[in-house]
């Protein structure tokens, strides 16, 4: 039995469940960040200047603060005032209420390369605001920023890493622990990189495919 | 309260609007009977478009009653006949608009644009939305069109399909706010042939329009708004042969420049 083949059936199983929570907590992460980006960007177009404020506050702290810190104050400066979460919960909210920031900024300049024309035509015809912004404007908001949005899922299934530094055994923890044990930093990071490769492969692939569809369209 | 003419259809008293110290609207009062076709004409910045726009409040006045099928709207807000949104959205249901830009919605296809506001703001079924709006198509000679995207036609279509979008809400009244003027010339004919049918079949049409021949063939009354005022108005052929008021005047002089200039360019007959 080769060296490699040995690797492959004894670590294989262990990598490919740490990949596997990398995936989900992508996934569950980004359906997060949507709803916070959405609320945001729709909040910063409020005519409440209170929400307004809220909003512009959530962006400007998030975008001016880096993610590690973010995770750190949620998984370990929270239970100081009480909140205790699980590495894996603790993780996901911080993660999606930091991609979320960016959601909003993505959603924000999508809102605003719609024409006006495009809202009073639905208004004309009696739709409410909200009715409005939900079938007429989103469905093309969408579309351009899907692009933008896909780099923001590659930036967010990469961030997963650090959650590494809050005991997640996620791919990175997993591959240290590894190296640990057995002083091959140099093959199991490959491994790892390797790895986050062909899942954010499959995420472009993905979002090309949604691309595809929605050009068809028009 | 006349008791021999119909009632009015649409009835403005004093409306007014700034833009912050500028006053768009200084006081506007009109009667729309059923049946009529008013056709504004008026410099830029007359508050022409403003005014039809202020008519289904997608830009409401800020001061200024209008009656409008049973309904009685104050635009004072402190007034209690000020409109709530349902019922803005209900006067928006029963009043067609039409825009310079056609503002059809790209990501649906021509069939969905024109059965959209039905199903969503008035409940049919897809079903009965559907006949509607394929009679309309029909009509407005798309009906192949029905399943492309609005993208894919011609601006003049475009504008067609944006028509029967308003029609198929069964609108009592129909505002068109400069509807040819970002239309090719070879197009703009298709468009004004349409809006003519509707009105010898008795729509109510409101018209911001720098087509004088249309203006003056097509509709009952003209409207000539002067800085944010009625200047003069009257039956065509009063107020566009025999203006009064010498600001009219120039304005016809330019507009007929205007025309001469682009005959000349076009080494066409068109007057």
């Amino acid at each position: 039995m080769s060296e490699f083949t040995h690797d492959v059936l004894v670590y294989g199983p262990g990598f490919l469940s740490a990949a596997w929570t990398v995936l989900w907590l992508t996934l569950v992460t980004i359906a997060v960040s949507w709803i916070f980006g959405l609320a945001a960007a729709l909040g910063q177009r409020s005519d409440m200047r209170a929400v307004r404020s809220v909003a512009a506050f959530y962006v400007w702290f998030i975008r001016g603060t880096p993610a590690l810190i973010q995770i750190f104050i949620i998984y370990f400066g929270m239970p100081q005032v009480g909140v205790r979460l699980s590495p894996y919960t603790a993780g996901v909210l911080a993660l999606a209420i930091n991609s979320g920031a960016y959601v909003t900024e993505i959603i924000r300049s999508g809102l605003s390369a719609i024409p006006a024309g495009q809202t009073e035509s639905s208004l004309a015809l009696g739709f409410s605001p909200r009715e409005t912004m939900r079938t007429v404007i989103l469905p093309q908001v969408f579309r351009i920023i899907l692009p933008s949005i896909t780099n923001e899922a590659l930036s967010t299934l990469k961030n997963t890493s650090l959650l590494s530094t809050i005991t997640v055994v996620e791919l990175t923890l997993y591959a240290q622990t590894l190296i640990s044990a057995t002083f091959r930093p140099f093959d199991f990071y490959i491994a790892v990189a390797v790895i986050y490769l062909v899942l954010t492969t499959i995420l472009t692939q993905l979002a090309a495919f949604f691309e595809r569809r929605y050009a068809r369209l028009y | 309260m006349t008791q021999d003419a119909p009632p009015p259809l649409l009835k403005l008293r004093d409306i007014r609007k700034s833009f912050g110290t500028l006053d768009v609207l200084k006081g506007i009062d009109l009667e729309v009977a059923p049946g009529e076709v008013v056709s504004i004409i008026g410099a830029s910045g007359s508050g022409k478009s403003t005014f039809l726009r202020s008519i289904n409040a997608i830009e409401p006045a800020d001061k200024g009653r209008m009656d409008f099928e049973g309904w009685t709207f104050d635009f004072d807000r402190d007034s209690r006949f000020f409109p709530t949104d349902r019922q803005l959205q209900a006067l928006r249901s029963r009043i067609g608009m039409v825009f310079q830009s056609y503002n059809l919605w790209p990501h649906k296809t021509v069939l969905q644009n024109v059965i959209h506001a039905p199903m969503g703001v008035l409940g049919q079924s897809r079903a009965e939305a559907t006949e509607v709006a394929d009679a309309l198509l029909d009509r407005i000679g798309l009906y192949d069109k029905r399943d492309a995207s609005p993208m894919r036609l011609s601006g003049g279509q475009q504008q067609r399909v944006a028509i029967a979008r308003a029609l198929a809400m069964k609108p009592r009244l129909m505002l068109f706010d400069e509807v040819t003027s970002a239309l090719d010339p070879e197009l703009v004919n298709e468009v004004l042939q349409l809006m003519a049918s509707l009105a010898d079949e008795g729509m109510t049409m409101l018209l911001v329009t720098h087509e004088m021949s249309f203006a003056r063939d097509v509709s009952s009354r003209v409207l000539f708004f002067d800085q944010g005022e009625i200047g003069e108005q009257g039956p065509p052929s009063k107020v566009l042969r025999a203006p009064e008021s010498p600001r009219l005047q120039q304005f016809l002089h330019s507009i007929l420049h205007d025309d001469l200039r682009t005959a000349t360019a076009k080494k066409g007959p068109t007057l």
